[in-house]
């Protein structure tokens, strides 16, 4: 081989079904864990911003728990849940929990109470005011905190590794322990960002499909 | 694997061993460079962004690319770049400074940019209309309005330094990510448990003496008005 180049096409084309495949990994345990917070996010969300009291002890447990480091919070669920996908998952989930409950919560809080109270007027219910009203119009900041979660959900996946399991971190691993192959390290790194990229770019999309009326508002 | 108990166990009894503190290359000596590996990284990125961040808010240039690199800065693996640099020649301690630094520009960049730029507009016109020329008005008048989103983001980069330096352990350094990547290697889950726990504290207490600091460096007129 001739030296260790940072780019080698080469490298990927005969290393494509396992880049493949761990990308495929990396981006299924993040759509796993964006979806699985977004559940959990999303309506406690909606109950802290009903009930003012729950909001503070909530929101600062979610904010303590950010402050753990990814590396510390997967050593800490590994010997307990046991090495490989489960203590990433559920670490990934707690970091992206918070940033889509925050999100939430201050899409909640923008509501115009003037459309609450028309609504209100009109008959709806506590339940149909959330879900028809108070719901669509968070929406907007709903999916930024989603496109966030899920964007930095793509990084941590990396740290994984450490328990076994780490998606594209586990080639840029092996790269660095492969006598430091900078080629596969580069493609693995490249990836990462990629696939942070698409999948920002797949729930732009969504976003956009999902609030129609703002569209029409700025055409 | 061991039972969960086990692991526990393992965990409080290692951690409850006076020499797992004081040995050489122990819990504090590894603290003490993770400490110091945190300040250096800092120091840098405080360096490059304030200055910067300053310039560009006090000129009200580069908006959108304060906004790009916010966001590009996110979906950057950090243990891509310390490998990376690790391939490059540049090894365990030195890599990870360099890395923890690059994942600290961006934050620190944009809280000196909006502090600055969301000044006053009528103290910034008063201190023009009393003469001060361009640098006094962002000295004096811009960055000290500015301190209270100056210190939250320091606060900020120095938690993410500190939790970004365990990752060192996984190029050959040092800190307390050592632990971790030590009980790993020879499965001794419980001293990853364990090693886990003090990184997670040492984030935490942190934090916490920051926290305290941020109000300490906040000026008194603009802490009570946030108050």
């Amino acid at each position: 081989m001739p030296g260790n180049p940072w780019f080698s096409w080469s490298y990927v084309v005969n290393n494509a079904p396992l880049i493949w495949q761990r990308t495929l990994e990396h981006a299924g345990l993040t759509i796993e864990a964006v979806l699985i917070s977004a559940a959990i996010a999303i309506p406690l969300g909606a109950l802290v911003s009903r009930s003012r009291w729950l909001a503070g002890p909530v929101l600062g447990t979610a904010a303590v728990m950010y402050t753990v480091p990814s590396l510390a919070l997967f050593a800490i669920l590994a010997p307990l849940l046991g090495i490989g996908r489960t203590p990433v998952l559920v670490g990934l989930v707690v970091y992206a929990l918070l940033i889509i409950l925050r999100n939430t919560v201050a899409g909640l809080s923008t509501v115009d109470p003037a459309v609450t109270d028309a609504a209100r007027g009109l008959g709806y219910g506590p339940g149909r005011l959330l879900v028809q009203v108070a719901m669509p119009s968070a929406l907007p900041s709903i999916i930024a905190g989603l496109r966030l979660a899920t964007v930095s959900t793509v990084a941590l996946v990396t740290v994984g590794v450490v328990v076994g399991y780490g998606g594209l971190g586990q080639l840029m691993f092996q790269g660095f322990r492969n006598n430091f192959y900078r080629a596969e390290i580069m493609t693995a790194t490249l990836a990462t960002i990629l696939l942070a990229l698409v999948l920002d770019l797949a729930l732009w999309a969504v976003g956009r499909a999902l609030t129609p009326w703002l569209r029409r508002r700025t055409a | 694997m061991s039972a969960p108990t086990g692991v526990v166990q393992q965990a409080i009894v290692w951690l409850n061993d006076p020499l797992t503190w004081t040995e050489p290359g122990g819990i504090l000596e590894l603290a003490g460079e993770h400490l110091v590996m945190t300040a250096i990284a800092v120091v840098i990125a405080a360096a490059v962004a304030i200055p910067t961040g300053a310039w560009l808010g006090h000129s009200g240039r580069g908006a959108g690319t304060v906004v790009w690199l916010t966001n590009a800065s996110r979906a950057l693996p950090t243990l891509g770049i310390i490998l990376l640099l690790a391939a490059g020649g540049l090894f365990g301690n030195t890599a990870t400074v360099i890395a923890a630094a690059f994942f600290a520009v961006p934050v620190l960049l944009v809280n000196t940019y909006e502090g600055v730029r969301g000044a006053d507009p009528d103290a910034k016109d008063a201190a023009r209309g009393m003469g001060m020329s361009d640098g006094r008005i962002l000295l004096q008048v811009e960055l000290p309005l500015a301190t209270t989103l100056v210190s939250a983001g320091l606060r900020v980069t120095i938690v993410q330094v500190v939790a970004t330096i365990p990752l060192a352990a996984l190029a050959g350094g040092g800190g307390l990510g050592q632990i971790i990547a030590l009980g790993m290697g020879t499965q001794r889950y419980g001293e990853v448990l364990a090693g886990g726990v003090v990184v997670a504290g040492l984030c935490l207490l942190i934090d916490a003496v920051l926290a305290v600091g941020q109000r300490l460096a906040t000026p008194a007129p603009l802490r009570l008005r946030a108050g």
